[in-house]
């Protein structure tokens, strides 16, 4: 995010058009795939989010006292500004989201999510680095670039004439790596119809139980399984393989297995998965092989990765895109048959009859791989192949997160408005030694799930019970006399060796405050381990 | 123990110790004063007797002559000066060169008047020495929570980047000429940048003052008198209000750089025409002051020159008493 914030705050300065080029040419340059495609598509207008600010400004003020806030906000005049200057960061509490990630987490959250991702990355960013993150997502970058001047620097980056580029511009989609790969000369000139190109996916929206089951009849609705791999789109077409993340990363590097596999004329999409005798692996045998420039021979062996494919996009020549998915369900289950590959299998269907019966499904999955599945996947018969998440025609309904009782042992203050307050919560489970003896492990941090109110007594509770202090950490009385009892939610559980529990969970927030609830009665380390992903 | 007021008050010429009989950096002639540093809103000429440090003396001799007060005592960092029953010791702010609080010690009670500060490291000056005070007088100027200044060395990396980027052209740098002039050229110099640098007229006699200090500067040269296009690929360092002026259209094709804590802010940087706005500044940012007050945690606070609601509404959220003083005559800190 760094180089494409210093971008966007040079572009704002800049006056003239030739230092504009300069600027872009030198940033188009350098910046990695598919960062750079992506700034590309912001700069142009070709990606947008058009975010409503007034969450961004409840957020700030969650953060800071309100009248600090509106002090700040006078004085500056821009809301966005405001915002990314006033907010508090919290160095370490995050890594800093590069531009990629925060595209793909956009295009795939659901409004409800975009609030708290955006606190996430706000906390991880310096200040250059929010005001570009806030300005993305209100649709405001305004920094005098037009489609016209990046096209001039993409010439000149890769020394070709403009026409040249403008005659495939059309046909090119964001992150654009065909085309650097092109203007770098490590590949030809794209053809306007290019075989092998990313083709934009369909997302599917968070179901909503209360309304949502009211609303739509079960017998419209296929589901199938939400598998916990990566999405992916594998296109072979005119002898061009490619293998893309969800976002149009090119991941081929890190899957030759998978590459070699691709022996057919078309375009899936599916879940990449670790494959283990024809079964699911969970998520974390899959981590083993991400983010790696390439695969040697033993990891490949002994983490085989494939896909298990849900969409048929090509069909040789023919787009299917525009057909219903019972069609193109059909065409696939027949396109799958017909591959015969051990490596690229078929998300099967879970026939049901009713929303009840399958809930009781989603609830019990039945043997084999759904019961690693993240939940279910709901698509309506009828919906063709439209890239984004519109809503209706597809749904995910995840199953609940996982909960367990644990116990705080530190805390620490808090920033903005709550920065009276010890409002950071590490807890722990318990763990027996050899001896035979438990103690407490702390196992994660919870900074969000509760009220104002129970704020006020979680503080009072901290004040209360300091046993030693640290800087801005308190160590709060915990053992199996004394402790309070915090439920924590959280969405999944790894190995971690960084961790001195040896887990880290995935999204932890307070569910609820067990005032009631001894602290010796909370969950022991096995109990956690048992819920690994 | 006698109140603060006291022992210090405010008057229409500034603060005013009615114990010792001397002012602190009046804005009016009086007979004795105080000065913390040379910043010409805090040292005028004019003044009875002045004590203040021999750099602040220094500069000002250079600014307004040997005879810019009839009397003038030199007192170093650390020296204890009496003043009828005030003990007045001059302790290093961290702001520029000879800048100092004026610590007043009066029948058991401590007073700080910090002057202008900053807390972070300055290559061309001591660095701010806290001291434990009842009564903790704090200057303003960046005292909102939008003033979080990042590193001074990764603005300057800014510029050397541009500087690369762009070979043909002249970076001219907007900075104070007391102070952030000389730690720009520090800066610089830190970064690893050897080659000479080009210096406004305006510049010459407080970097010479400087040098004479101990502070090395470098290989520094005359920009005024050159020719038309002159200079690509230099950096020339000029008074901010040179920048957009006549002056600087003899350079090649100029890019406008200002060095200063408002360009934190992109409609003061725009107001000036800046292309190149670098975050460097020689007050302390919301960080610096919230935490010194925090640090030092004085009975009692006033806040002038600057943006003192904000202050005092942190001082109300964390239970710190406080008061604005309203002293005429500090304008918005050219910095
Ligand atoms: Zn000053
Ligand atoms: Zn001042």
């Amino acid at each position: 995010m760094k180089a494409f914030a210093r971008l966007l705050d040079q572009l704002a300065f800049t006056p003239s058009r030739n230092a504009k080029l300069t600027l872009l040419r030198e940033y188009l340059g350098h910046a990695p795939d598919p960062e750079r495609g992506w700034a590309l598509a912001a700069l142009t207008g070709a990606l947008r989010f058009d975010a409503k600010p007034g969450f961004i400004r409840k957020a700030a003020e969650a953060r800071l006292d309100p009248q600090l806030f509106a002090l700040s906000y006078d004085f500056v005049g821009d809301l966005a500004e405001t915002v990314a200057l006033v907010w508090p960061a919290r160095p370490g509490a995050n890594r800093e989201p590069e531009l990629p990630e925060v595209v793909e987490a956009l295009r795939t959250a659901s409004r409800r999510e975009v609030p708290q991702l955006l606190e996430r990355w706000l906390d991880a960013l310096d200040a250059a680095g929010r005001w570009a993150l806030l300005k993305l997502l209100t649709g405001g970058l305004r920094v005098g670039v037009s489609a016209r001047l990046a096209k001039q620097a993409l010439a000149t980056l890769g020394d070709v004439p403009v026409g040249d580029i403008e005659e495939i511009w059309h046909s090119q989609e964001p992150p654009y790596g065909d085309l650097f790969a092109w203007l770098e000369k490590r590949s030809e000139r794209p053809s306007a119809d290019a075989p092998g190109r990313f083709r934009p996916v369909m997302l599917a929206q968070a179901i909503d139980e209360a309304t949502d089951f009211a609303r739509y009849d079960a017998a419209d609705y296929a589901a199938e399984w939400k598998w916990d791999g990566i999405r992916v789109q594998a296109a072979s077409e005119a002898g061009q393989r490619r293998l893309y993340s969800r976002t149009g990363e090119d991941i081929a590097a890190a899957f030759p297995d998978v590459m070699a596999a691709l022996t057919f004329d078309g375009v899936i999409d599916g879940e990449l998965l670790i494959f283990n005798k024809g079964h699911a692996a969970p998520f974390g045998d899959l981590q083993q092989r991400l983010n790696r420039k390439a695969a040697d021979a033993k990891l490949m062996a002994r983490f085989p990765a494939g896909i298990r494919t849900y969409d048929l996009l090509m069909d040789g020549a023919e787009d299917l895109r525009a057909l219903p998915f019972a069609e193109r369900r059909q065409r696939l289950e027949a396109f799958i048959a017909k591959l015969g590959s051990d490596r690229i299998d078929l998300s099967p269907l879970q026939p049901f009859a009713s929303w009840d019966e399958l809930a009781a499904l989603r609830a019990n999955p039945p043997e084999g791989d759904p019961q690693i599945a993240e939940g279910l996947m709901l698509k309506r018969w009828d919906s063709i192949y439209e890239p984004g998440r519109p809503k209706g025609p597809w749904f995910k309904w995840k199953r609940d997160p996982h909960l367990i009782d644990a116990v705080l042992m530190y805390a620490q203050r808090g920033h903005g408005k709550r920065s009276g307050y010890y409002s950071d919560y590490t807890f722990g489970v318990w763990r027996e030694d050899a001896n035979g003896d438990r103690s407490l492990t702390p196992v994660g941090k919870a900074y969000f799930g509760f009220t104002d109110e129970e704020l006020k007594r979680l503080d009072k509770f901290v004040r209360d019970n300091t046993i030693a202090r640290f800087g801005p950490v308190r160590s709060v009385r915990a053992d199996k006399d004394f402790g309070l009892v915090l439920e924590i939610a959280f969405e999944g559980l790894q190995r971690s060796s960084r961790h001195k529990s040896g887990v880290a969970m995935r999204f932890p927030r307070v569910n609820r405050i067990r005032w009631d609830k001894p602290a010796r009665e909370a969950d022991e380390l096995p109990t956690l381990e048992r819920m690994l992903d | 123990m006698a109140g603060f007021r006291q022992l210090l008050r405010n008057t229409p010429e500034g603060l005013y110790c009615p114990p010792g009989d001397f002012h602190i950096d009046p804005v009016r002639p009086v007979p004795r004063a105080i000065i913390t540093h040379g910043h010409s809103d805090h040292a005028r000429s004019g003044h009875g007797a002045v004590l203040a440090t021999p750099q602040t003396l220094a500069i000002m001799a250079a600014r307004y002559g040997a005879d810019f007060a009839e009397k003038s005592e030199a007192a170093s960092y650390g020296q204890r000066v009496t003043r009828n029953a005030v003990e007045v010791t001059l302790m290093p702010a961290g702001h520029v060169l000879g800048s100092a609080q004026a610590v007043l010690r009066w029948k058991g009670m401590t007073a700080v008047i910090s002057g202008d500060y900053k807390r972070r490291r300055d290559p061309t000056c001591p660095l701010f020495e806290p001291v434990p005070c009842n009564l903790f007088v704090s200057e303003a100027t960046f005292g909102l929570p939008v003033f979080r200044f990042p590193d001074a060395s990764d603005e300057v990396a800014k510029l050397l980047k541009s500087v690369s980027l762009f070979p043909e052209r002249t970076h001219l740098v907007g900075a104070y000429a007391l102070g952030k002039a000389q730690r720009i050229i520090c800066l610089l110099r830190e970064a690893g940048y050897q080659k000479t640098l080009y210096m406004h007229g305006a510049m010459d006699s407080m970097n010479a003052l400087y040098q004479a200090d101990g502070v090395s500067l470098g290989p520094l040269a005359p920009a005024t008198g050159a020719a038309k296009n002159a200079l690509p690929g230099e950096i020339v360092i000029a008074p901010p209000s040179a920048i957009a002026d006549k002056w600087a259209r003899r350079f090649a094709d100029p890019i406008p750089a200002f060095a200063s804590g408002w360009m934190m802010v992109r409609a003061r940087a725009r107001q000036r025409h800046v292309e190149l706005p670098l975050v460097v500044s020689d007050h302390a940012d919301w960080d610096e002051l919230t935490e010194t007050f925090t640090e030092l945690k004085p009975e009692e606070l006033w806040i002038t020159h600057g943006s003192e609601e904000a202050l005092l509404r942190w001082a109300a959220l964390n239970d710190v008493s406080a008061t604005a003083l309203e002293i005429a005559g500090y304008e918005d800190e050219d910095e």
